[in-house]
């Protein structure tokens, strides 16, 4: 399975086990997602928005049903593999930031690059990169020194930085404002045209969501609708 | 990049990491010092007896101890005799009384000592010029802060302090003789004989001949007393030794686990982040062992300066009594125990971090 989808699932499910009691997060998901493409998901909480993530993210294995990313099952992949696809295939954006507080902007980008196993400094053109995401003077800042849009549009270049083929974003702008939010998707937006990069966006907001070029309603661990 | 996270990361929580940095410089202070503690006393008792310039020493035996009901178990007889023997220059009985241990009081024929090894040095006073005199080394002078001319009460007994004179010469204390044989009811005995040969190559054979001539005492080389003044030939200090540096793992152990244990609780979120980004569970591992080393050698340093600190203390409150050294060839020694510690202390939670859900990292608060 692959048909020249970035990332595609069928029939996936996950389900977790608190105690005995056994909670269904994913009820069989069937979803392509094409190189390139910008697709917004949303749903109301517990839909089973964030859990898809994860697994595409690789972050935890699948219960049951196939997942494809960049070729690769990753229903199949060990924890080391799968390890190895976060450093290089897929890097996330989250709502709420997730820079590591001690370090500066620039150590934050300096890890993810480190750990993707790059040369610590990146090239002319990510430097060309942060200059368009308004931070290259807010570098040398501690998280706690910068503001919500400044740390979310470190967190984009962070992820960006080893250049991945896929990028998640759960909730990228749900803990800015209007303004901040606007300039947060038109990067991603510009991102996915300039470097191709395939974005998958989870949103509450609709205005949000319409950036994607399609979007996927998700509704008790299935997709109920898809749009654009 | 791995440095700067580590070093960030001590920085982050300041107060938690002078703590660990002093809770692990702790037994390096310790094992410093006791290092310090025995082997200053070893080489100053060695000092001490080498400074006499004897070549053979002859001490009473269990056996002549029993006879003589006393710490003086040598007739001083014995010491016109042994000066009749063939290579002997001069002997010189001595009688020894315990005070405060490790000092000792020696009773001493001042004009056979200052023979045998061209006397005291003195810094303050004269020698003996009453019964009741006392010279006291400059060590002894410092502890009790003695000054001639000053009168000390030692053995129930008031002397004047007659002179102050440099250490390294048999004895610390020093009183006449025949003061100390009549204090401790021992007339015409010593406890030993310190016999100086017409040359110091012939005190083996000079040695050989003295034990003929006294089979119940125990006569030996200055060159084997001086080699006996070693760590290993004092019972239990190799032991003691052992066992605080035992206490160094397992106190080094105990804080870099304690440490490490809140600092893996307090980074879950980041460990989660480190996660998302593909960091492996070996890069994890790496920065809370890393992070150990960084302590353990910290802790190290600390600990030698905090060791200079004690040798300071030691120096200006009790210099006679406790002569400490500094051991420099112990750091490295006393800094790979707490490296041990510090490495096992932190594998538990490097482990436990590396083996965190990032999922459940990441939702961490």
């Amino acid at each position: 399975m692959n048909n020249g989808h970035m990332i595609e699932t069928r029939d996936l499910r996950k389900i977790y086990r608190v105690g005995e009691v056994e909670i269904p997060a994913l009820r069989g998901v069937d979803l392509a997602v094409a190189p390139g493409e910008f697709l917004s998901i949303v749903g109301p909480s517990g839909s089973g928005k964030s859990t898809l993530f994860h697994i595409i993210g690789a972050l935890t294995p699948p219960t049951s049903g196939e997942v494809y990313v960049a070729g690769k099952d990753l229903s199949k992949l060990s924890d080391a593999e799968r390890t190895r696809l976060r450093k290089r295939t897929v890097s996330f954006v989250f709502q709420k930031f997730n820079l590591l507080p001690n370090l500066t902007a620039r150590a934050n980008i300096a890890v993810a690059r480190y750990i993707g196993g790059n040369p610590a400094e990146p090239g002319a053109e990510f430097e060309e990169l942060l200059r368009l995401l308004g931070i290259s003077n807010r570098l040398d800042h501690k998280p706690s020194a910068l503001s919500g849009g400044e740390q979310q549009r470190v967190a984009i270049a962070r992820a960006i930085v080893n250049h991945p083929a896929i990028l998640l974003a759960d909730e990228p702008t749900g803990n800015l404002d209007t303004e901040n939010s606007q300039a947060v998707l038109a990067v991603l937006r510009d991102l996915n045209n300039r470097l191709g990069q395939t974005i998958l966006m989870i949103t509450h907001n609709p205005e949000a969501a319409a950036y994607g070029h399609r979007t996927v309603h998700m509704r008790d661990g299935r997709i109920i609708e898809s749009v654009g | 990049m791995t440095g700067t996270l580590v070093l960030e990361n001590l920085k982050h929580r300041p107060m938690r990491s002078l703590l660990s940095l002093l809770l692990m410089g702790v037994p390096v202070t310790l094992i410093l010092a006791l290092v310090g503690l025995t082997q200053g006393m070893l080489q100053d008792a060695r000092e001490r007896q080498r400074g006499v310039g004897a070549d053979v020493v002859v001490h009473g035996t269990a056996a002549t101890s029993a006879v003589a009901f006393t710490g003086a178990p040598l007739p001083e007889g014995y010491v016109d005799v042994i000066e009749k023997q063939p290579h002997v220059k001069l002997a010189m009985g001595v009688l020894n009384h315990n005070i405060d241990l490790p000092l000792v009081i020696f009773g001493i024929d001042i004009k056979k000592f200052d023979q045998m090894n061209g006397g005291f040095t003195y810094l303050e006073g004269h020698t003996f010029q009453g019964p009741d005199d006392i010279l006291v080394d400059r060590l002894y002078a410092s502890q009790k802060h003695l000054h001639v001319g000053d009168a000390i009460s030692l053995m129930g007994h008031n002397w004047h302090v007659a002179g102050i004179v440099e250490s390294g010469k048999l004895a610390r204390i020093a009183v006449p003789l025949a003061t100390l044989q009549d204090l401790d009811a021992a007339h015409n005995h010593v406890t030993s004989i310190f016999v100086q040969a017409d040359n110091p190559s012939n005190a083996d054979l000079l040695a050989e001949e003295l034990k003929k001539l006294i089979p119940d005492a125990s006569v030996n080389t200055m060159a084997d007393i001086v080699a006996m003044y070693s760590s290993n030939n004092i019972p239990g200090v190799k032991e003691f030794t052992l066992v605080i540096m035992v206490l160094g793992v397992i106190i080094g152990f105990l804080v870099v686990y304690l440490s490490m244990y809140m600092s893996v609780l307090q980074r879950t979120r980041e460990i989660g982040i480190l996660k998302s980004l593909g960091a492996s569970k070996g890069f994890i591992l790496a920065i809370i062992q890393i992070e150990a080393v960084v302590l353990a050698i910290g802790g190290t340093i600390l600990g030698v300066i905090m060791s200079f600190g004690v040798w300071w203390l030691i120096r200006t409150l009790v210099p006679a009594s406790i002569p400490m050294i500094i051991v420099p060839w112990w750091w490295p020694i006393a800094g790979a125990i707490t490296l041990v510690g510090a490495l096992l202390g932190a594998l538990y939670p490097g482990l436990s971090a590396a083996s965190h859900d990032p999922i459940e990292a990441l939702a961490y608060e």
